[in-house]
């Protein structure tokens, strides 16, 4: 169950996607995720569709991967379509007793469906494509130019990396105290939620416990190497922008604008 | 060289010393295991050879560094690796090449070299394969070997490996030992914390501790020989060296320097 997660998953090829560095992608994701909130007309909504669906084929990530990871939020979408179609007051187009679809709820409920899919496909297409340490060196990198404010934009990076190193480890661990505890007759699938809940408290407890002494064991592995923080610090692989970087930002730029311009027909 | 002036160490929240007035000298490119019980101070003492603990009294001296100045505290832990107990608990990174390179980076040394002392790391240790793995897919005594990686990295002159042993199964603890033993090989200071005693017998020479004082210091088969005393400080004899101890008291003579099996097979056999 614990192992169904793929949303942030990296998935490794070789393709224009991945080479990117990580901060352009990053970048982008952002505005894309501006854009999508910002245009109205269902031609803006083609175009954006046309600039995910180029994004996935330059990816090589397969279109069922993108399709698991929808499924995932499948629920919300649900919900999210159902309550914009039903609660939405307008000319009526549909009524049934006390239920009522209008043109207006029609309307807001797919370009809200149309919105959460991009949301998600653009966001997991980053993911997918950038490895967690990608990643996180480029939040650390873009983020760095708050530290003149005080930002610690390293040690919120750092923090990241390790969360996700301790992802697995953690899962393990947690399938290990269930597995004990179940042999033991604890019972975790039952009951109603408030029984649940509380069945999952012995298996926390313990959980939380261990993850107290992984930090300790953890800060005295990274001092005995001589970890002081990012003063001074220098990186294995230094991110750096390729020419392919700039060509993509202008590139976007055009795109983004053209969609843009395209709402004011 | 490492040398330890009458170290006594206390924790804050504990009456008695964990490590109380020893006085020891770890030479150049000599390959020590230190044995003792559980609480015995042995990590501890450990801890004490890289700054990571301060002694209470008494000082240590690292390359003639006192661990007390702390402008020296990184360079003492440049010159004293330490591969820990818990495979999981010390790999800071999600792939193999930047554990490895975590060490070099805190240094601030330059990207090309860490690329170079990167793979002469994973070499050493024969990991150069899973370079770019996520190290929680590997087994235990992989993971141990990437930590040895990840401290060779940092080009040490001495390695402690505080019970880095402890949690793998018997394939991961020989993975380990033979890298351990290579390192020996090349001339890499190594002290190894342990509390399995058939792992001393490879050593140059054998520290036993109890109630935090080291209660025995001499070459293994010395310290083989005393097999009564090592009863004593509560340490396991391996089956080996329990063995021919019994023979010895039937009467049976044996020479006092076995202490491996085969050793053992070659006096029995013309006995027969």
């Amino acid at each position: 169950m614990l192992r169904d997660i793929t949303v942030g998953q990296y998935y490794p090829a070789d393709s224009l996607l991945h080479r990117l560095d990580p901060r352009t992608k990053l970048i982008a994701t952002m505005v894309f995720i501006i854009i999508i909130f910002m245009v109205k007309t269902p031609l803006q909504y083609a175009a954006l569709g046309l600039f995910v669906l180029l994004s996935i084929y330059l990816s090589k990530v397969p279109v069922r991967y993108m399709i698991r990871g929808l499924r995932s939020i499948l629920f919300i979408l649900i919900f999210a379509f159902v309550i914009n179609l039903f609660f939405t007051p307008g000319t009526p187009i549909f009524q049934l007793w006390r239920i009522r679809i209008t043109y207006e709820g029609l309307r807001l409920a797919s370009m809200m469906l149309i919105r959460l899919v991009f949301l998600i496909m653009g966001t997991s297409l980053m993911t997918l494509t950038s490895s967690p340490i990608q990643l996180t060196d480029g939040i650390e990198k873009l983020l760095s130019v708050f530290k003149r404010v005080g930002f610690p934009a390293h040690e919120v990076a750092m923090m990241m990396s390790i969360a996700l190193r301790f992802i697995p480890t953690l899962l393990e661990e947690t399938d290990k105290i269930m597995k004990a505890q179940m042999a033991r007759g604890a019972d975790f699938e039952s009951g109603r939620l408030l029984k649940r809940a509380k069945a999952l408290v012995p298996l926390l407890v313990p959980l939380f416990i261990a993850s107290f002494k992984r930090a300790d064991d953890l800060a005295s592995a990274m001092e005995a190497r001589c970890y002081r923080g990012g003063k001074g610090r220098t990186r294995l692989h230094e991110l750096r922008y390729a020419k392919r970087d700039v060509v993509v930002f202008l590139v976007l730029i055009v795109y983004f604008g053209g969609v843009f311009l395209l709402g004011r027909l | 060289m490492i040398r330890l002036d009458n170290v006594s160490f206390t924790y804050d929240e504990d009456e008695f010393p964990a490590v109380d007035d020893v006085s020891l000298t770890i030479e150049e490119g000599s390959f020590v295991v230190l044995i003792g019980h559980n609480g015995s101070g042995k990590s501890t003492l450990a801890k004490l050879l890289n700054a990571l603990l301060i002694p209470t009294e008494g000082d240590v001296w690292v390359e003639e560094m006192n661990t007390k100045n702390e402008e020296y505290t990184w360079d003492i832990r440049k010159n004293v690796g330490m591969v820990f107990q818990n495979p999981d608990n010390q790999l800071v990174a999600t792939v193999v090449e930047e554990e490895v390179a975590f060490g070099p980076e805190n240094l601030g040394i330059d990207p090309a070299e860490i690329e170079l002392r990167v793979t002469d790391a994973l070499e050493q240790v024969g990991m150069s394969e899973y370079r770019h793995r996520p190290p929680h897919m590997l087994s235990g005594g992989q993971k141990q070997r990437i930590a040895i990686a990840g401290v060779l990295a940092m080009q040490p002159n001495m390695i402690v490996f505080d019970e880095s042993t402890a949690m793998l199964d018997p394939q991961g603890r020989n993975e380990v030992l033979e890298a351990i033993e290579n390192l020996k090989e090349k001339g890499m200071t190594i002290l190894l914390i342990t509390h399995f005693m058939e792992e001393a017998t490879v050593a140059d020479r054998v520290l036993v501790m109890d109630k935090g004082k080291v209660v025995m210091d001499a070459p293994p088969v010395e310290i083989f020989s005393r097999v009564e005393e090592l009863r004593e400080y509560q340490m396991e004899i391996p089956q080996v060296i329990e063995l021919a101890h019994e023979l010895r008291e039937q009467g049976i003579s044996l020479s006092e320097d076995i202490l491996e099996r085969e050793e053992l097979v070659e006096e029995l056999c013309p006995l027969l």
